[in-house]
């Protein structure tokens, strides 16, 4: 099987300071890997590095592409990049507001992403927007009013709806659930996952809450000072932890 | 089906003066299918330790642990996850589930998982949970507000949807009444029957004396450091 994504020694560094050092692994299509650390471990710079928001100083990012293979991402053009994030990508920033128009209705941030790769009949794209908004349950009723109106959730869930409904094959999330109430958290989990298995998505998500990786990722990555520390299968790095700062992370959990 | 040759386990805790413990040493067994094996010792013996490591959740130092061919102590997570998801079922000792999901979905989300149709699979979850006795009107509901004993036979139906090529059963009769008891040894009875190897740890001795063809005592695969286990127990507790 060829992985989805293939990452190769990514490195990044702010001047002295190394924001993430030789990073490799290959993602298959279907798997969900997480990657936790605490901040400044820089989970971070890497998921930005891979989604093409910063550019590595050395490394590559092979990506399966629908029409031509495997490409690096890294190397490619600018506009090849774009295209990549507005079909075959997501990415789910942990502010919604940064992931969103704000100016514009709940209808039009997800009808945009649909214009952007052709949709041009204004009854498909609001029946698909719709569809979209009662698929992250945010009532249809909703689709005129603009996401300032919206509680934080249900910002997380559109923007979560703008993502997806070009049907991406890869979904990066930073810190989906960070600054949610513990409920709106559990819901959005419980979203997330069913959409993961529908829609047979690979992801990889940045968090720092080990709760949500257990629930969503099948794999685990742990970083500290830049450096991949260990990896693993999700419960096995979580209940057999190898690496003395693994075992920190996962003993300074506080039990409920 | 399980075969075990050689395998240790020692955990290391870094955070505490790097101490080394020696949990299991070289491990070796093999169950065939249709044939249950108890694993017996003393608490502390290392049977969990033993059991979740051929789940793939704990790591083995050293040896090969083969269930369906699949080694893994050297496979990829996703061979683990293929593995978990169509041939090797575990009953846990405690249900972990995503909050919200109806009790009917819980139990039929491992059949969904290997692909069988929605209404399938929750005919299969009905006639488990009915068979277990959770009565029908919490079927909709999160399991994740029941009794103990509600939530370890949702557990039980959940890990007995699937007919599981292999199986690993952490003390599935602990805290029963006896109808329920009768249940769970029958459906143990019936998965051996279809040819599932069974690996289980059962503190109710009628209970292994009926279902398990043979006992491996643990404790003779244990370095003889006693208050070496009492520091996993702690160790185990703390990491759940």
């Amino acid at each position: 099987m060829t992985p989805l994504l293939s990452v190769q020694g990514i490195t990044k560094r702010y001047g002295a300071h190394i924001g993430c050092a030789d990073v490799s692994f290959d993602l298959y299509p279907g798997e969900v890997m997480g990657i936790v650390g605490e901040s400044g471990s820089g989970k971070s710079t890497l998921l930005n590095c891979m989604a093409g928001h910063l550019r590595p100083d050395a490394g590559s990012v092979v990506f399966d592409t629908r029409g031509h293979g495997p490409r690096d991402t890294v190397t490619m053009s600018e506009p090849e990049r774009r295209m990549l994030g507005r079909t075959d990508w997501a990415f789910v920033h942990q502010h919604a507001r940064d992931g969103l128009r704000m100016g514009v209705s709940a209808g039009g941030n997800v009808g945009e992403r649909l214009m952007a790769v052709g949709a041009r009949h204004y009854g498909d794209i609001r029946d698909k927007a719709v569809d979209w908004l009662e698929r992250v349950e945010i009532d249809a009723g909703r689709v005129d009013d603009r996401p300032t109106t919206f509680s934080g959730g249900m910002q997380q869930r559109l923007q979560i709806a703008r993502n997806l409904v070009t049907g991406p094959r890869l979904v990066f999330m930073d810190e989906p659930t960070g600054g949610l109430d513990v409920s709106v958290q559990a819901r959005l989990l419980d979203l997330l996952r069913g959409l993961v298995r529908d829609m047979g998505l690979s992801a990889i998500i940045v968090t720092h809450d080990l709760a949500v990786v257990r629930l969503l990722a099948d794999r685990l990555m742990v970083m500290k000072d830049g450096h991949v520390v260990e990896n693993g299968l999700t419960d096995q790095v979580l209940d057999d932890p190898q690496h003395a700062y693994t075992q920190l992370l996962v003993s300074s959990v506080l039990q409920v | 089906m399980i075969d075990l040759s050689n395998v240790s386990k020692t955990f290391t805790l870094h955070n505490q003066g790097s101490a080394v413990i020696e949990v299991l040493s070289d491990v070796s067994l093999t169950v065939a299918p249709g044939e249950c094996v108890a694993l017996t010792g003393a608490s502390g013996a290392g049977k969990s330790t033993l059991m979740r490591m051929i789940y793939g959740n704990y790591r083995a130092q050293a040896g090969v642990i083969r269930v369906g061919g699949v080694d893994l102590v050297q496979a990829e997570p996703r061979e683990i996850i293929r593995l978990r998801r169509e041939v090797l079922g575990y009953v846990s000792q405690f249900l972990r589930v995503v909050p919200r999901v109806p009790t009917l979905d819980v139990v039929a989300e491992p059949l969904r998982a290997v692909g069988v149709s929605s209404d399938e699979a929750r005919t299969r979850a009905k006639e488990l949970l009915a068979q277990l006795n959770i009565p029908e009107r919490l079927w909709s509901l999160s399991p994740t507000t029941f009794s103990g004993g509600e939530q370890q036979r949702v557990n039980i139906a959940r890990g007995f949807a699937h007919a599981y090529p292999a199986m690993l059963l952490d003390e599935p009769t602990a805290s029963l009444d006896a109808a329920n008891r009768e249940v769970v040894l029958s459906l143990i009875e019936a998965a051996k029957a279809r040819g599932a190897a069974i690996i289980g740890i059962f503190h109710d001795e009628a209970a292994r004396a009926r279902v398990c063809d043979r006992e491996i005592d643990v404790s003779r695969f244990t370095p003889g450091l006693s208050s070496g286990s009492e520091a996993v127990e702690r160790y185990n507790e703390s990491a759940a």
